[in-house]
């Protein structure tokens, strides 16, 4: 086993850059070599980081383990330092599971103006940027793991995109670098701070420096990661961006890419920065109470399909942040597990606004109706969907709302419960009203009468093989995780645990 | 300085006599002699070639330069040096040496099919090219006023002549007369600083000015000199505000000219600059650092703000060449002679920074040229749609300009990112942060042409047709900044090696 512990994770990270640059050496007319060589690749990443998840000891999972740490910029002490915890072994697997099954989903369209070679190339380039991030423990390795998936996504949205695709793209690209300078200068400041110039996160944890000096930096990753996340008022990027991306763009932005955002919280603004992290948590948890309702109501206004589970990302991302800003072990369970149930529910949303794209040629609510009667097993599986999303009790979407609300009955220690009382309030109002745009959505769109134009019905399939295998793992996935929260909760609570007694 | 040991046996020598008899150490020589006779040869053969078969200078230069790197890789590990410890043998001068032999070979590349595409003076483009390259590597070891003005001048001269290589036409002419009168003037201003320098020190050995200017403190002569000979490069490496002939000067050269210039000739002005400011004057650097602090952050600034305009692929080079210039700027402004660690990390970034610009940069320039060989234009937007006319082209100069953006997947990403380390290791922070604004402006100029070519339809459909020697050339780039992308200490390994 002990290949597998010094290379799996490495493999988990790299071998998509691999299949990325084999394809691009395959010749493009042959479309189905390219797909099937690009999901054997995200395959092979997928059995990869099945291999950790068997490797790893879940009785230790608060210590970093199938840790690799190589000299890699001895001129400013950058190692390439990976493994995995409790805190991102649920993230990678689901990153590796979402990315396979976008490949799998390409298989029966690849949208226009085709290209598959290209495409496979990019969800792949895009897969080790994500891994990457979920293993790094070295700030610069982190930081371009976190940078690199900005060029794919970039493209991806480019070039497969809707109508207004190109001023998503650069909105989309621009926003999150100028994001992520602020979040280079808090990493930089924190090499300069930490006297023996290292960037390795083990070793800056509660790194100390005045209280200005934990302040300002953290202000820095803050800006860096909420808008990646995005938190109100920096999520203006996301509507467009989700909009017009195609459909796998959606769902690995959704799935996966908003998460490197609370996962940066988690991994590197809170243990390094802990005294700040008390200081900030009030501003963060009113900023996310304003997400969830904000985004909320936000959907209700929404016409396109698309952009409404857009919107409802920015409130279920709230739902996470919240859960952080309590600094408490329910808070931060609740937000991990939020971050996975969301990757599933959300990325399944986005399949489905997609497939409903191909069938309809529309995603205007307003001219859908009737799902469920013309393709009742397309419809029931949106309708599930939808009701996973609202955080009905035993499916997955209700263990992270739940979590983050008890988690801010009673806040981490020097935070102001009647603050976090407030947000409490105000997240549970945020759930009412999500419940709300979720069944009108369901309403307007599966129930109702058929529309004239569709009901000739040519060329409305109902889901169909390819489709099944691309969905089932997360439907299964979906039901288990709300009957069975330890699945996740199980790795990650000593992780917390671990964390949380750095506040306080 | 290693020199101590070889001078102190020679201090009962009479200076007359040193200067009949000097000591030559013709090892150290042999990559500035390969380069010279290399360039005389092909002079020569182009005399006696007919005129179908002038396109041999390409296949003549291309050995010298061969030969030059083959004397490069011979000094490696080699430290000394000659002509009266004028010219030094380091790691410092064999990687600039490298570096412009290997820029020396892209430009090759890049200028073989552009020049035999009916352009009459072949023989006389290699000859100046290789003068000009010449420059570049006896600068890498120049530690002397003379020698260095030599070697800068030696830069300048031939490429103003490249520059007008298009006699017939009006931009061309009108380009090198810009860059003639800029060039000289540059000189001059140069020149009286240097003769300041020599009468307030009597020294024209940099580490002789160095030793004079330690015992004397802040003469206000040598702060004056100090900022005479600062202008005079500024002019060199187009720095704000002292940059307005280079836009023009590139757009009307012939474009693998305006290639050579944007790197070989800016990097020479910055070897020049670097061991005149890190090795003669550093400890007067709390006179100049301020002022190179704003010549970074104004060149970034407004070279980026002026690319953002533009809409010929040479200018919007041109501008963010310019801009680019900036962040090897802020090395200069990071100089502390009290603290070696900031001094050495601030030097790093400087060379790691211009290594891998020029590359990143040459790709870039040889795209354009390859786009704009047959019946292309330099117009941006004549790329509309090249990703459907001509994928690998088009995802070569894409990752180019992402690398100049400093995105990763390329090494330009460290490139900025060393920079803004030093930035912050030296705490000048307010540079770090115009750094990072600077580099999100750039991100949009360089995007914009990404975006043409990838995200629009194509108004013809012909594909492109490139070359194999540019797409050889293309190729090995984007495959050394990739390479150089995973592995960062393939560069900063031998930056950190050239510090001295």
């Amino acid at each position: 086993m002990s290949w597998v512990e010094d290379w799996a994770v490495t493999v988990a990270t790299f071998l998509p850059l691999v299949g990325a640059i084999v394809l691009l050496f395959l010749p493009s007319a042959r479309e189905g070599l390219v797909k099937l060589v690009g999901s054997l690749f995200a395959g092979g990443t997928l059995l990869a980081a099945l291999a950790v998840v068997v490797a790893f000891d879940y009785g230790h999972s608060d210590r970093i383990q199938l840790g690799v740490n190589e000299r890699w910029i001895p001129q400013i002490g950058a190692n390439y330092h990976v493994g995995v915890d409790g805190l991102s072994l649920p993230l990678l697997v689901l990153s590796a599971l979402v990315c396979f099954l976008c490949t799998i989903y390409l298989w029966w369209h690849v949208p226009a103006p085709g290209k598959a070679k290209a495409l496979f190339a990019l969800v792949l380039l895009l897969e080790t940027g994500m891994n990457g991030s979920f293993i790094a423990l070295d700030l610069v390795l982190f930081f371009i793991f976190f940078e690199l998936v900005l060029v794919p996504m970039y493209f991806m949205i480019g070039i497969w995109g809707g109508p207004r695709r190109e001023y998503a793209a650069v909105k989309f690209f621009l926003y999150t670098l100028f994001g992520s300078i602020f979040l280079l200068l808090g990493f930089l400041a924190l090499w300069l701070q930490s006297g023996s110039q290292t960037f390795d996160m083990l070793a800056l944890r509660d790194s100390g420096g005045s209280e200005l000096f934990q302040n300002v930096v953290f202000l820095g990753l803050f800006i860096g990661f909420a808008v990646k996340v995005p938190m109100w008022p920096f999520h203006t990027w996301l509507p467009d961006a989700h909009t017009e991306a195609p459909t796998v763009g959606s769902v690995l932005l959704a799935a996966i890419l908003l998460k490197l955002g609370t996962y940066g919280f988690i991994r590197i603004a809170l243990p390094i920065l802990p005294d700040a992290a008390v200081t900030f948590a009030p501003l963060i948890g009113i900023l996310a109470v304003i997400s969830i309702i904000y985004g909320s109501l936000c959907c209700f206004a929404q016409t396109d399909l698309k952009r409404l589970i857009a919107f409802s990302s920015v409130g279920h991302m709230g739902f996470v942040m919240l859960g952080i800003s309590t600094l408490t072990d329910r808070g931060i369970n609740g937000a991990i597990f939020g971050m996975v149930a969301h990757g599933l529910i959300t990325g399944m949303l986005f399949f489905l606004a997609g497939s409903m794209h191909e069938r309809y040629h529309t995603r205007e609510i307003s001219a859908l109706g009737g799902v469920l009667q013309q393709i009742p097993k397309f419809g029931s599986v949106f309708a599930y969907a939808a009701i996973a999303s609202l955080g009905l009790p035993g499916l997955a979407g209700f263990w992270g709302e739940m979590l983050a609300l008890l988690g801010s009955y009673q806040p981490g220690a020097g935070l102001s419960e009647e603050l976090f009382r407030v947000l409490m309030v105000g997240g549970g109002i945020g759930t009412v009203l999500t419940a709300g745009y979720l069944l009108w959505t369901i309403q307007r769109v599966n129930l109702g009468r058929v529309p004239e134009k569709f009901a000739a019905g040519t060329g409305i399939s109902d889901v169909h093989g390819l489709e099944w295998v691309a969905w089932a793992p997360l439907l299964v996935l979906i039901v288990v995780g709300g009957f069975y929260p330890n699945l996740v909760l199980g790795v990650t609570s000593d992780a917390v645990r671990d964390l949380v007694g750095l506040f306080g | 300085m290693v020199v101590d040991g070889f001078m102190s046996g020679r201090h009962d020598v009479p200076l007359a006599q040193e200067l009949a008899q000097p000591s030559v150490n013709w090892h150290a020589l042999a990559p500035e002699l390969v380069l010279a006779g290399a360039a005389c040869l092909v002079l020569v053969a182009d005399l006696f070639v007919p005129r179908g078969a002038k396109w041999v200078a390409m296949p003549l230069s291309a050995a010298g330069i061969i030969g030059t790197l083959a004397a490069v890789v011979s000094l490696s590990g080699v430290e000394t040096t000659t002509l009266g410890g004028t010219f030094e043998i380091d790691t410092f001068a064999l990687l600039f040496k490298g570096l412009f032999c290997v820029i020396g070979l892209i430009i090759l590349a890049i200028s073989f099919h552009y020049f035999r595409a009916g352009h009459p003076y072949q023989g006389e483009y290699y000859f100046l090219m290789l003068s000009s390259l010449l420059g570049g590597v006896v600068m890498s070891s120049a530690r002397d006023l003379v020698s260095l003005f030599i070697a800068i001048e030696l830069i300048s001269i031939p490429a103003i002549i490249m520059t007008a290589l298009r006699k017939g036409d009006a931009r061309s002419n009108e380009a090198a007369l810009k860059f003639f009168l800029f060039s000289v003037m540059s000189s001059a201003v140069m020149l009286y600083g240097m003769s300041l320098v020599y009468g307030a020190t009597g020294a024209t050995k940099l580490d002789a000015i160095r030793s004079s200017i330690g015992r004397s403190g802040d003469d206000p002569i040598i702060v004056l000199s100090v900022f005479f000979v600062v202008v005079g490069f500024a002019f060199k490496i187009s720095a704000v505000p002292f940059h307005f002939w280079a836009p023009d000067t590139y757009e009307g050269a012939p474009s693998p000219v305006a290639a050579f210039l944007s790197t070989a000739s800016k990097i020479g002005g910055f070897v020049g600059l670097l061991v005149l400011m890190f090795q003669a004057f550093p400890d007067v650097a709390d006179n100049w650092r301020p002022a190179f602090a704003v010549l970074a952050a104004l060149t970034m600034t407004v070279g980026n703000l002026i690319a953002l305009r533009q809409q010929h692929i040479i200018r919007l080079l041109a501008y963010s060449g310019i801009a680019q210039s900036g962040y090897v700027l802020v090395a200069f402004a990071l100089i502390d002679p009290s603290s070696p660690q900031t001094n050495r990390q601030a030097f790093a970034s400087a060379l790691i920074y211009l290594a891998i610009y020029a590359i990143m940069d040459l790709g870039a320039f040889a795209a354009a040229v390859a786009f704009a060989r047959r019946g292309g234009t330099y117009f941006i937007s004549d790329y509309s749609g090249l990703w459907q006319r001509s994928p690998a082209l088009a995802v070569m100069l894409a990752a180019f300009l992402i690398s100049l953006a400093g995105a990763p997947p390329m090494a330009g990403a460290w490139a900025k990112l060393f920079v803004f380390l030093a930035a912050i290791n030296a705490e000048v922070y307010w540079l770090a942060v115009v750094m990072g604004l600077n580099a999100v402006i750039a991100a949009f100029y360089y995007l914009a042409v990404v975006k043409r070519m990838f995200f629009e339809a194509p108004e013809i459909r012909e594909p492109v047709e490139v070359p194999y020697l540019m797409r050889a050339a293309m190729g090995l780039a984007a495959l050394v900044l990739f390479a150089a992308f995973i592995y960062p200490p393939l560069i900063s390994d031998l930056a950190d090696r050239s510090i001295f």
